[in-house]
């Protein structure tokens, strides 16, 4: 029963599909028959031909007229079939049949017999090929050439494009084509049309508004006016958006990069100013898949995020082995430690590959922007890393909670002595926790080396506002790292158009400053045993 | 209570001049700056035992890192608090002295302009900021030296110590004070120069800054000052304030259940040092010439730490020898081969703290401990 109903209507689908183009489709004849018209008349009558071979809905239409626009519409001379001309370099030109499409090689140039054209007629067909797009079968097509009207329209073409809303029967194209209209109706002082302009987000038709609300005529310039109030409340809501998109993507951004600090520090205690240059290092790794992997930028970029989680987490191990760990119970020289650890990755990156910036390729996929609507358009890179934070975020809260190593990392973290006392190999368990933290870093390095550029001051960049966003969100606590992360990086960009990115950082800085002063231990202090510790 | 003891114990200043430790290093200060100045004098140019004008200033200048070293160890060994901040105070100190020196340019610069500083007039400003006033006088702008990160470390460290920030989170956003006062002043709307800074400086109370007497003038002052500042931190140390901040640095709950403000002693503290970094700082800026945002840059604030650490905390005369020892090695490195210096300097983070944690004052006192036991057994030994 349901397969038949879904047979049915994937034929009636098919149906609704083809039955337009069926329809569009003019037979070859036809189209013959219209090209030598087309070729023998004089050039009065070429317009009248043009508009015949315009509405005749063949989809292969706006090739013959852009052609013969061109000039480059022929006949050739002893068989009378009509071709394009592809190249006309040289003695021969490579040619194509006009109706088929088919590639006929080439063909000496004396064997073919340009159909002539003269300004009048481009002008004419410039009007018709802006508005042939408007009848070719694919909505979509359609679509997308009656929003580039916008603007754009005369008189001749609004005559054309009333013609247009008659057949119509996409809602999409006619609201589309209505706009266009009412753009050119509003310009020449229609007040009806302003109410169809109301709310709009096009630019060119805040600019016929614009216009209008200047005009003499007092009840259009207040229509225009109130619906120019109207477009601004939307704009505001639209850029206020954009600004929380921003600030998401900055504060997630953020995230990423305190997250993996929030493992050693938070919940380790561990101060590791050398986590900046694990950041780096996972930039790197993406730039070093890319290089092993040229010419696939998409497949090195999902390979360097284990290949980045495993060479920070061995990088941040060797850290934890060599140095951490003799400095235990001791978190100034650790600090301090670190610090040394960081510098000499940073100079070691200088010296081994290079002090310039390097150029991470971005994947076709995640270039581009999402298109809201006219106002409001999102990086998609910045998307997949809002989206990739969430996902490491979740991943690491699931390990805390979850598993056995979470368990053991809360206990040892709570009561060394017990938890060893208890059987909990406390060593291994530094171990595996600083790795963690360290691999999460390296994720950071390949989520940012998407957006920011990779060079050896990557980390020292980040490692301040990493460190700021833990304290800020409460030592111990991953949900504080998200909260803290994702609301600096939102306050960070709602104080940028008002103060300039520099002041509003340096806001954000003393804001924390400040708030620290309060609330010692952040936003969600720990409580109960954890915080005495 | 505490402030009580300090108000009427007037001898806690002359209490160093006892102590031998003091008094060697008062000595060997003394002394190495008097020999530079004779053989700089004595000799003429060209003279195996010469030393050159360039090489006073580079002393001078090491001397300006040594008194702001003591002043990081004064709070880090007998406060505990590790300041990764002290670049700041520094640096404005450095910007009082700048932006006198830059009065008193007065119409000899670039475009002449007998009030505003030639970066003011290229930022077509029409008159001087109301920060500005007053740096054309002598006594305001060296108030203002000690003045200006005095109010900034009052201010900061009431505000900290009052909620009883410390250990690692105060580390931290004393780091994040200086960092936010270099992303401020690399600003051009700021009025301190921007990027470029303050420079060009044409002479200090009437001397020619270019001229070698001038130099060795403040190399000789620097001496000078670094003597001071040793003192005023050996006084405080030795004073009953001093044995109270040890206490807070030990065991900062405990003392304050005993009944001591430990909040107050560590303001008092904490401002003194950042004053001392601030004649440091305006020490630094005519004999090198230039003061510009990257002073406030974390990496120098920390560096200053590891000088500290280097030499031995709590010591203060190993925080001299650390600051000389580095900052003579780093100069040596940047000549010699600039992309190793990096790896020495963060090979010397690490090493230092894990292998040595008390510094090279710490092996003295070793091999002092030693030599003690084997002659008077038990005698006490001043840390």
């Amino acid at each position: 029963m349901s397969i038949s109903r879904s047979l049915t209507s994937l034929l009636l689908l098919c149906l609704l599909v083809l039955a337009p183009m069926a329809q569009a489709q003019s037979t070859d004849s036809e189209a013959t028959a219209l090209l030598q018209a087309l070729a023998d008349s004089s050039y009065a009558q070429k317009k009248d031909v043009i508009a015949e071979i315009a509405g005749s809905g063949d989809e292969r239409a706006r090739g013959w007229l852009e052609a013969f626009a061109n000039g480059k519409l022929s006949r050739i001379e002893d068989s009378g079939q009509f071709v394009i001309v592809l190249s006309n370099r040289g003695r021969n030109w490579t040619v194509a049949d006009a109706l088929s499409g088919e590639s006929l090689g080439e063909v000496s140039r004396r064997d073919l017999d340009s159909i002539r054209i003269n300004n009048a007629l481009r002008n004419e067909l410039d009007g018709i090929l802006s508005v042939i797009d408007l009848t070719v079968a694919n909505p979509d097509t359609r679509l997308a050439a009656a929003r580039d009207l916008r603007g754009e329209v005369d008189a001749p073409l609004a005559e054309r494009i009333d013609g247009l809303l008659q057949t119509e029967d996409n809602s999409d194209v006619r609201a589309a084509l209505t706009k266009a209209l009412a753009i050119y109706q509003v310009e020449q002082g229609d007040v009806a049309a302003v109410a169809i302009l109301d709310g709009s987000l096009n630019a060119r038709a805040r600019v016929a508004l614009n216009g209008a609300a200047q005009s003499d005529d007092p009840e259009l310039a207040a229509a225009a006016a109130q619906a120019l109030k109207n477009i601004e409340t939307k704009l505001k809501i639209n850029s206020a958006a954009e600004t929380l998109y921003f600030g998401l993507s900055l504060g997630s951004v953020l995230v990423l990069a305190a997250i993996g600090l929030a493992i050693t520090f938070g919940v380790m205690g561990v101060i590791n100013m050398a986590h900046g240059e694990l950041i780096m290092l996972g930039a790197y790794t993406t730039w070093g898949m890319q290089q092993l992997l040229p010419g696939q930028p998409g497949l090195a970029l999902i390979l360097s995020i284990p290949a980045g989680f495993l060479v920070a987490a061995l990088a941040g191990i060797a850290i934890e082995r060599s140095v951490i760990q003799h400095l235990k119970g001791r978190p100034l020289e650790t600090l301090l430690a670190t610090f040394g650890v960081s510098l000499i990755l940073q100079q070691l990156v200088r010296t081994v590959i290079s002090p310039l910036n390097r150029t991470v390729i971005t994947p076709e996929w995640m270039s581009g922007s999402l298109m809201v609507n006219e106002a409001l358009s999102l990086t998609l890179n910045r998307l997949y890393v809002i989206g990739f934070a969430l996902v490491v975020f979740a991943g690491l809260m699931l390990i805390m909670r979850k598993t056995r190593l979470g368990l053991e990392v809360r206990a040892v973290t709570q009561n060394r002595a017990m938890a060893r006392s208890m059987g909990i190999k406390a060593t291994r368990v530094d171990i595996l926790t600083f790795g963690l933290g360290s691999g999460v870093a390296g994720l950071a390095g390949v989520a940012l080396s998407q957006i920011t550029n990779v060079g050896p001051n990557l980390g020292q960049s980040y490692i301040i506002d990493s460190f700021m966003v833990v304290v800020f969100g409460g030592v111990g606590n991953l949900w504080g790292t998200l909260v803290a992360g994702l609301s600096l990086g939102t306050i960070n960009q709602v104080l940028e158009p008002w103060a300039g990115a520099v002041l509003a950082k340096i806001v954000v800085l003393v804001f924390i400053i400040l708030f620290i002063q309060k609330r010692p231990r952040g936003l969600f202090p720990q409580k109960g045993r954890a915080a005495e510790g | 209570m505490v402030a009580s003891t300090l108000n009427t114990s007037k001898p806690w200043l002359l209490r160093p001049f006892n102590e031998r430790s003091t008094q060697l290093f008062l000595g060997i200060l003394f002394g190495a700056v008097a020999l530079v100045t004779l053989l700089h004098l004595v000799f003429p140019e060209g003279h195996a035992l010469h030393v050159s004008a360039y090489t006073v200033t580079l002393l001078g200048k090491y001397l300006c890192y040594a008194l702001l070293a003591v002043a990081v160890d004064l709070v880090w060994g007998f406060l505990g608090i590790l300041s990764l901040g002290h670049g700041a105070f520094f640096a404005l100190g450095g910007y009082a002295m700048g932006m006198y020196l830059m009065r008193q340019i007065g119409d000899r610069g670039v475009y002449g302009d007998p009030v505003l500083p030639d970066f003011m007039v290229f930022l077509n400003w029409q008159e001087l900021p109301w920060f500005w006033h007053g740096f054309d006088m002598a006594w305001f702008a060296f108030a203002m030296v000690l003045l200006a990160p005095g109010l900034l470390a009052l201010v900061f460290g009431f505000l900290a110590f009052r909620s009883r920030v410390t250990g690692v989170y105060l580390s931290i956003i004393t780091q994040a004070l200086t960092f936010a006062l270099m992303l401020a002043f690399f600003r051009n709307e700021m009025g301190f120069g921007g990027n470029n800074g303050l420079t060009d400086f044409k002479d200090i109370l009437g001397f020619d800054l270019r001229s070698d007497a001038t130099r060795l003038g403040l190399f000789i002052a620097t001496g000078i000052a670094l003597a001071i500042g040793y003192v005023i931190c050996r006084g405080i140390v030795l004073s009953k304030l001093g044995r109270v901040s040890v206490a807070c640095r030990d065991a900062e709950a405990r003392t304050r259940f005993i009944g001591y403000r430990v909040d107050r002693v560590q303001l008092f503290v904490f401002v003194v040092s950042a004053m001392l970094a601030g004649v440091a700082g305006a020490l630094y800026v005519p004999q090198v010439g230039i003061i510009n945002p990257s002073e406030f840059s974390p990496l120098f604030s920390i560096e200053v730490v590891v000088w500290v650490a280097l030499g031995g905390r709590a010591t203060l005369y190993g925080a001299v020898i650390g600051a000389l020892l580095v900052n003579y090695a780093k100069t040596v490195f940047t000549g010699v081969m600039p992309d190793a210096w990096l790896f020495a300097l963060g090979g010397l983070f690490v090493l230092v703290t894990v292998l040595l944690p008390k510094g090279i004052a710490g092996l003295l006192q070793r091999r002092k401990k030693a030599e003690d036991s084997d002659n008077v057994a038990g005698q006490e030994v001043t840390a």
